[in-house]
């Protein structure tokens, strides 16, 4: 009855989602009376998991798994699912996450809740709270069937440590041919970068930058933040920046602690994507631009003459600070 | 070469987002519909399957009536036919099975879906789709290419994107990326006359039960005003963004 958790790694390494879902878990299952389980694939230190509450830890180490194939994950997940007699599995909503969702649910004929937000308001009915319409409103969801997937959204209920003590187990899940229908030819990844995925901050930065030779400046204040460099549609479509960059509502959803647009009007497009982001500064030349409506902080003026001050600034701030 | 393309009918992106019948009901008044964006990557995708290696390509949504526009608009882009389930998309689970329905007695080589629809953002139709079928599937995809039998495939990850092949049939859950942005089509007069002529099968649902139902809808609460800093005092901003925010 435990529930259970896919604690997701990069390179052996938890990502920081793995945390919030371990808390989010803990919660829920102190709620119900239970426990929290959870299954990690090729993740090196895994007795990290007990900070944040886990039980119990069912270790998966196998080379076959070392390409990520939504198929075979969504196998080790849903065996790990029926040893544990787990009735809730609680996944992320990080990329892999969302496409091995659907096929561990197929997998378990259980119910699917995706882009939850917060915990369950309540859990007879089994009844949360979701992201939809693209951050513009939210659904309140019953899930009906004895099993549930849910997938949370990120940086939707934060990370809490709670210690306990873990069991750690190795689970040898039994895959098969089919697992690998799908095959990893190549991998083209950013190394040495925060991704827009990970980044608790964004720096983001529209047409109002008036030309991709600009950026220098976005890139030395993302350095100083330890930020991720993100854009507006506009200037993807330009190609100023790259169209990984580009967040918005037909781009990349952003949900981040601190999200920092510069030089971007608010196209509605663009603010249903990157809502979710906790605190908004908006830096525009134009007072009356719509972004700032929904922003939590805005300075107006010339980016050309904020963002280099900002970043010495920001530099001098943390040289105290660290 | 098959391809079956499903069509979400969702609001256009600009859509102001209001509930009725004490918000337990999407309000339709003054919304236009369109054909749900990531979808409409796909279908153009089909497309120039269609024109450069030979390709028959069929629509298909679910969903009522007032669909019918946005499938006729899929056809005066080039589907060559198009097929509307008579039924309320309940949820993902219900839609996927009416789905799959298709897809067995269609026998098509390729499924193309969005990733996600624009109105519920469940991102759960075409893994489920690709479950119940046991096809192969891949997700977020961002760039096809189909030769014989094999499909080529990338796929976006975060902070990069993997390259995977895959034998056909197959299910894309795809975005923007299959086309770009300036290479959508919008339908000229030839493709609205041609559209009216073309075939559009209404077929009733096969019996399936919704996982998930919705019990209401809520909206953000209104944010209050921002807290605007003078440009020449950035030391403000440093101080509300680290005592007031803790968000550095």
């Amino acid at each position: 009855m435990s529930i259970l958790i896919y604690a997701e790694s990069v390179d052996e390494k938890f990502k920081k989602v793995a945390f919030e879902l371990a808390s989010y878990a803990k919660k829920v299952a102190e709620s119900l009376g239970t426990t929290v389980t959870a299954v990690t694939v090729n993740a090196g230190n895994v007795s990290e998991l007990s900070k944040y509450g886990v039980d119990k830890i069912l270790k998966v180490t196998d080379d076959r798994l070392a390409n990520f194939s939504a198929k075979a994950y969504a196998d080790v997940i849903k065996q790990a699912a029926q040893q544990e007699c787990s009735k809730i599995i609680l996944l992320s909503s990080s990329t892999d996450s969302l496409y091995l969702a659907p096929i561990v649910t197929v997998g378990l004929e259980a119910g699917f809740a995706s882009n939850v937000v917060g915990l369950p308001l309540s859990t007879h009915p089994f009844q949360l709270k979701r992201n939809a319409f693209s951050n513009k409103a939210f659904i309140i969801t019953e899930v009906s069937t004895d099993i549930k997937v849910i997938s949370l959204a990120k940086n939707s209920y934060g990370v809490f440590e709670q210690e306990a003590v873990s069991t750690v187990e190795d689970f040898e899940p039994n895959l098969n041919d089919a697992d690998f229908n799908v095959k990893v030819v190549s991998l083209e990844k950013a190394t040495g970068k925060v991704t827009i995925a990970d980044a608790d901050i964004v720096v983001s930065a529209g047409r109002g930058l008036k030309g991709p030779e600009n950026w220098g400046m976005i890139e030395e204040l993302a350095t100083v933040m330890g930020a991720a460099t993100a854009c507006s549609k506009p200037v993807s479509d330009l190609g100023w920046r790259p169209h990984s960059e580009h967040v918005g509502q037909t781009g990349k959803p952003v949900a981040t602690n601190l999200y920092i647009a510069v030089g971007i009007s608010g196209a509605i497009q663009h603010i249903a994507g990157i809502n979710s982001s906790k605190v908004k500064v908006v830096i525009n030349s134009d007072p009356e631009a719509p972004f700032f409506k929904v922003a939590d902080y805005g300075v107006v003026g010339d980016a050309f003459d904020i963002i280099p001050r900002l970043t010495q600034k920001l530099r001098e701030f943390k040289a105290q600070n660290a | 070469m098959k391809i079956l393309v499903c069509i979400s009918h969702v609001p256009d992106t600009t859509s102001k987002i209001n509930f009725i019948n004490a918000d337990s009901e999407f309000d339709t008044n003054g919304v236009q519909f369109v054909i749900n964006p990531n979808d409409e990557f796909g279908l153009t995708r089909a497309i120039w399957f269609q024109e450069q290696q030979g390709a028959n390509i069929t629509v298909v949504n679910v969903g009522n009536a007032d669909a019918e526009a946005t499938l006729r608009k899929a056809l005066a882009i080039g589907a060559n036919e198009a097929i509307r389930i008579n039924a309320s998309p309940l949820d993902g689970f219900f839609v996927a099975k009416q789905l799959a329905e298709v897809a067995k007695n269609g026998n098509y080589d390729l499924i193309i879906c969005g990733k996600e629809s624009l109105d519920y953002n469940g991102g759960m139709v075409p893994g489920m789709l690709a479950s119940l079928l046991n096809y192969n599937f891949v997700n977020s995809c961002t760039e096809l290419s189909i030769e014989g039998n094999v499909a080529k495939a990338a796929r976006e990850i975060d902070g990069g994107k993997e390259i995977i092949t895959a034998n056909l049939p197959l299910v894309s859950g795809g975005q923007k990326g299959l086309v770009e942005e300036k290479d959508l089509r919008i339908p000229n007069m030839r493709g609205i006359m041609t559209a009216r002529t073309k075939v559009l099968t209404v077929l009733e649902p096969v019996v399936a039960d919704a996982n998930t139902m919705t019990i209401k809808f809520e909206k953000p609460i209104a944010k209050s005003a921002v807290k605007l800093v003078a440009a020449d005092n950035l030391d403000e901003l440093i101080n509300l963004l680290h005592n007031e925010a803790k968000v550095i």
